[in-house]
């Protein structure tokens, strides 16, 4: 029997703390997609979508209805579409973002992620195609999420494509600067990317995943920052305690919605993502959360302290709620949309350098973070190359989404609107890496990578 | 998930004369029987949680939920319905 302080425990997260299920992603596999011409692959693209997801938004919305738990979005990931689009012939990958456009409209999802590729290692001419089709990609469409996975702990890190993401962002900043760079918004590369992932921008279905496949992510800073008040003045050890009930209790809503959704849509659930991924509502942000361990504001000293500890405790108290725990898993610092983060980085106290830090040791990397418009390419490959080195040397998931906005510098603010929120220009140490960056090549896998 | 079609069904409101009564109202129109009910002042608010079974009742495919919002907005009070396996699969290893 559950008791009533457990019920109204319950109801009080839903109704006060912003819990939520953040996204229920359908991957979907397109391997079988490919044609020789564009038109063919396009078509076929959309129609197994439509096929595969054309009830996501129907399922999500009943089970939301069952159990009173907002499940904010559905959406879609795909083959990275530098395979898919392989064997097409052409060079210009624009159409197939357009396809992958139309069929989200069409199954009423809110973003597709796919419009990838995974050079860590080396550029295919499909590969090259997709990269160079970006800026004009997320220009022409609306809910396409594009992804490039640049390094990981097996290979190094491929310097050649670090070297040309800063070029592309800075294209898909210009391509786009009547609406604020919102290009590079829908645009992230990674480090050690993870094949399963439900959040956007990053989500793409990995080549070693099935035909297809559920995978929800989960939010719910709120109820463990709720949690936390009331232990203030605690030692550090209950804290700790404190952190893991809360995200066991969050993980097991999320296992119960997914395995719901899987069996409701004949599909295979594959995993929890059990993340902390806040909003710019009040009462829904990671920076507030790290606050509460006794900071005045996120991003003095202590800040990475608490960030490590608070990554690691919803670990350890989600991976005891599901067995398939995957994706990014941790808590997520996008400075753009967390009201608190918004707010420390206009004050100063948060800098690109101290984000930076704090990237070692969460889930994700710098995000959603507005620069100047006139940073150098090179210094953005800069920026990149230093995250992928922290993924790529300590094992581990690093991604860098930034938004060099275009006649903006330090002192402006962007707005982006809806979950992607607002953000003040950060300044960003401008001494230049040109020749390091323009070096291109590889850097080697750290020694640790043989683990054989 | 379990096999019982039971749900847990919240009021939280000012109290006044009559919750009570609307909700079990309500529930015997739709068929739904109550299987404990409890309440409470908390905060200062009025406060019942009810235990009911669904028997052939689907949440999500009937209207359950819309009216008992709307009885809910007729007593000023807030009421929710939500399935048991919710708080077995969060509170409960």
């Amino acid at each position: 029997m559950i008791t009533d302080f457990e019920i109204l425990e319950t109801t009080r997260m839903f109704s006060e703390q912003h819990l939520d299920i953040r996204t229920i992603t359908m991957g979907i596999n397109l391997m079988d997609c490919s044609a020789s011409t564009v038109e063919e692959s396009c078509q076929k693209i959309y129609d197994k979508i439509c096929r595969y997801a054309g009830r996501l938004v129907e399922v999500g919305e009943e089970i939301s209805k069952k159990y009173h738990v907002p499940i904010i979005h559905k959406r879609i990931s795909v083959t990275p579409i530098s395979i898919v689009a392989a064997a097409c012939g052409a060079t210009d990958y624009t159409p197939f973002a357009k396809a992958l456009d139309k069929a989200a409209k069409a199954c009423g999802v809110n973003f597709i992620g796919g419009f990838s590729a995974l050079v860590q290692k080396g550029y295919t001419t499909s590969d090259k195609n997709l990269i160079n089709s970006i800026p004009e990609a997320l220009a022409v469409t609306d809910f396409v999420c594009s992804s490039v996975n640049l390094a990981s702990t097996r290979t190094g890190i491929n310097m050649d494509a670090v070297r040309d993401m800063g070029i592309i962002i800075k294209k898909a900043a210009e391509r786009t600067a009547d609406r604020d760079a919102i290009g590079c918004a829908k645009l992230v590369v990674f480090a050690n990317a993870p094949e399963d992932n439900p959040f956007m921008a990053g989500a793409f279905l990995g080549p070693g995943e099935p035909e297809c496949v559920i995978n929800v992510g989960i939010s719910g800073p709120g109820v463990v920052k709720h949690a936390l008040e009331s232990v203030k003045g605690k030692d550090l050890g209950v804290v700790a305690e404190t952190i893991k009930k809360a995200a066991f209790k969050i993980t097991r809503v999320g296992e119960l919605v997914a395995r719901e959704a899987s069996q409701r849509l004949g599909v295979p659930f594959g995993i929890i993502d059990l993340s902390l991924a806040p909003t710019p509502a009040v009462g829904d942000s990671v920076a507030r959360l790290l606050e509460e361990f006794g900071l005045e504001e996120c991003g003095t000293w202590g800040t990475t302290a608490a960030l490590a500890m608070l990554n690691d405790a919803v670990k350890k108290g989600g991976t005891m709620a599901s067995s398939f725990v995957g994706g990014l898993s941790g808590a997520f610092i996008p400075v753009s949309e967390d009201e608190g983060m918004i707010a420390a980085a206009r004050s100063g106290c948060l800098k690109l350098e101290k984000l930076e830090a704090m990237t070692c040791v969460c889930s994700v990397g710098l995000d959603m973070i507005a620069i100047p418009g006139d940073t150098d390419a090179t210094t953005i490959s800069g920026i990149i190359a230093d995250e992928m080195a922290l993924g790529t040397f300590n094992n581990k998931t690093t991604a860098v989404r930034i938004i060099p906005v275009p006649g903006k510098g330090v002192g402006d603010e962007v707005e982006f609107g809806g979950l992607l929120g607002m953000a003040p220009i950060m300044p960003v140490n401008t001494a230049s890496c040109a020749d390091f960056i323009n070096r291109g090549g590889r850097i080697p896998a750290p020694i640790h990578s043989m683990r054989n | 998930m379990s096999s019982k079609n039971t749900a847990v069904i919240t009021v939280v409101g000012v109290d006044r004369v009559g919750i009570i009564a609307g909700v079990s109202n309500l529930l015997a129109q739709e068929g739904i029987n109550i299987k404990d009910i409890s309440q409470t002042i908390l905060d200062n608010l009025f406060t019942m949680i009810m235990i009911v079974d669904l028997k052939d009742v689907v949440i999500e495919r009937s209207d359950i939920s819309e009216k008992l919002n709307k009885l809910g907005e007729e007593l000023g009070v807030q009421i929710t319905i939500q399935h048991t396996d919710l708080f077995n699969a969060m509170h409960r290893i």
